[in-house]
């Protein structure tokens, strides 16, 4: 028995919106297995819900646009996001995201919209989509707005969505995926059901031999309080050999980021992890891209 | 708060039962209408142990709120015996494995294996291990568990073969 004191099934996003409008201290929930898990530990106290569980007309799947932006509801679960053939073939990279949060039965309730909507760093999607330089979009009582995912999170856990708008969809502009080639690394102390400890995705666009870096995105969670890029990683990298820029990317990625201690891992080891996860990540997404370069 | 009548489908019976809107759906099956099969482990999502089919999709039901179970056709364990008694392939090849020591993650294992055979593919033991990794097992008997699901896949799919080996 959760603490709820009020409950609403919304029956639209508008219908949601006004629920929100009334209920000034409601939480969104989806598919409940943060928002939930959270009510349990007391961190909410009391706690009232507006759910769009059951919006699926509105918000469930993907589709492509006519200028082929790919356009994700956000309450997909992780699950049927890394079993869309549209998202299989233009943005693989995020399946591989989407087959990491927890496990099985909780892929098929988590959905990517949430992972994006709690604001938090360690979500395993929001550095992948952060890659991407995903559009969010949101709808409120006064219509609808788009906001870049750079200018997405406010600080731990926030975001720049305000009280009563409802995310809509989490689009993927063509020229923001088409030609590249990505890897997401999660560490973790064991293979499923766990928070990462460090993840990093990296998009990479090489030129007709394969092995030259035309172009590049390293995108992280927890190296910081958000989700975040590191540029200079990514200056270091482009036009180089993917061997060359290989041994320069990790170090570069350390002059962007700066993790802290918590009680999962120290700032020492995370430092080791973005290094070594730079250059992996690197060097897989651009195997995929049929370059010969190894990280061994 | 407010009590609410649910109505759904559950182990292929139409059910009617009034619940608290606070409740989730482990709640539900495991206190109102008694499917003790349904077992409260962690409450968080983690151990897989509540684990039932919900449209036949094997989902945490201590994360999932009764009030979206409306319309919906829900199966657990009691649901598999056949009404002469029969196991279920599933049942029947945790039995012939050993793959049962205390019990208590089983029943909800047995409600992904149950997802995994009706696909109609067969599976590798990685495979299978990766379809189990929402289980903890307490008692760590997981080698036999595997080799269980496998059995019951493999016999149920038509897959004869060697160990593991599946096409």
């Amino acid at each position: 028995m959760y603490d709820i004191t009020y409950f609403h099934e919304a029956t639209s996003v508008q219908d949601a919106v006004k629920a929100l409008t009334e209920h000034p201290e409601a939480k969104v929930i989806a598919g409940g297995t943060d928002v939930l898990v959270q009510i349990r530990e007391g961190r909410f106290g009391p706690t009232e819900l507006v759910s769009i569980h059951e919006l699926r007309d509105e918000l469930w799947g993907v589709v492509l646009d006519e200028d082929e932006t790919i356009c994700i509801g956000p309450i997909t679960w992780f699950h049927a996001v890394n079993q869309d053939p549209i998202c299989q073939e233009r943005i693989p990279v995020l399946c591989e995201a989407c087959d990491t949060p927890g496990g099985p039965q909780l892929r098929v309730s988590g959905t990517i919209g949430g992972n994006v909507a709690n604001g938090i760093t360690s979500a395993d999607t929001a550095s992948t989509l952060f890659a991407y330089g995903a559009r969010l979009v949101l709808e409120g009582p006064h219509g609808r707005r788009t906001v870049p995912i750079e200018e997405w999170y406010a600080g731990p856990g926030k975001t720049v969505r305000e009280h009563d708008e409802i995310l809509v969809s989490i689009q993927i502009p063509r020229d923001h995926y088409e030609g590249f080639y990505g890897d997401y690394i999660k560490y973790g102390k064991r293979n499923a059901l766990e928070i990462a400890t460090m993840g990093c995705c990296c998009l990479v666009k090489l030129t007709d031999d394969h092995e030259t870096i035309e172009d590049v995105r390293f995108a992280y969670g927890v190296a910081g309080p958000t989700p975040c890029r590191s540029h200079a990683a990514e200056e270091a990298a482009r036009g180089k050999t993917v061997a060359e820029a290989a041994e320069l990317v990790g170090d570069a990625a350390l002059e962007d980021l700066h993790p802290r201690d918590s009680w999962r891992a120290s700032k020492d080891f995370r430092m080791q992890l973005i290094k070594e996860m730079t250059k992996r990540a690197l060097v897989n997404a651009a195997n995929k891209g049929g370059s010969s370069a190894s990280w061994k | 708060m407010e009590m609410k009548i649910l109505s759904c489908t559950v182990n292929g019976k139409p059910v009617q039962v009034g619940y608290d809107v606070r409740e989730c759906l482990l709640d539900t099956l495991h206190d109102r209408l008694g499917l003790t099969s349904v077992k409260r482990g962690c409450e968080v999502g983690e151990c897989g142990a509540c684990t039932v089919l919900i449209d036949g999709v094997a989902t945490d039901t201590c994360l999932y709120l009764t009030a979206w179970a409306e319309g919906k056709t829900i199966e657990t364990v009691e649901g598999l015996q056949a009404p002469d008694g029969t196991l279920d392939p599933v049942q029947q090849a945790f039995v012939d494995e050993f793959a049962v020591q205390c019990g208590f993650c089983i029943p909800g294992i047995i409600m992904s294996a149950e997802e995994l055979v009706r696909t109609g593919k067969t599976y590798t033991r990685d495979e299978i291990r990766k379809a189990l990794s929402g289980h903890l097992c307490r008692c760590t008997g997981y080698q036999n568990i595997i080799t269980a699901v496998e059995r019951a896949v493999d016999l149920v799919n038509g897959f004869v073969g060697e160990d593991g080996d599946a096409a």
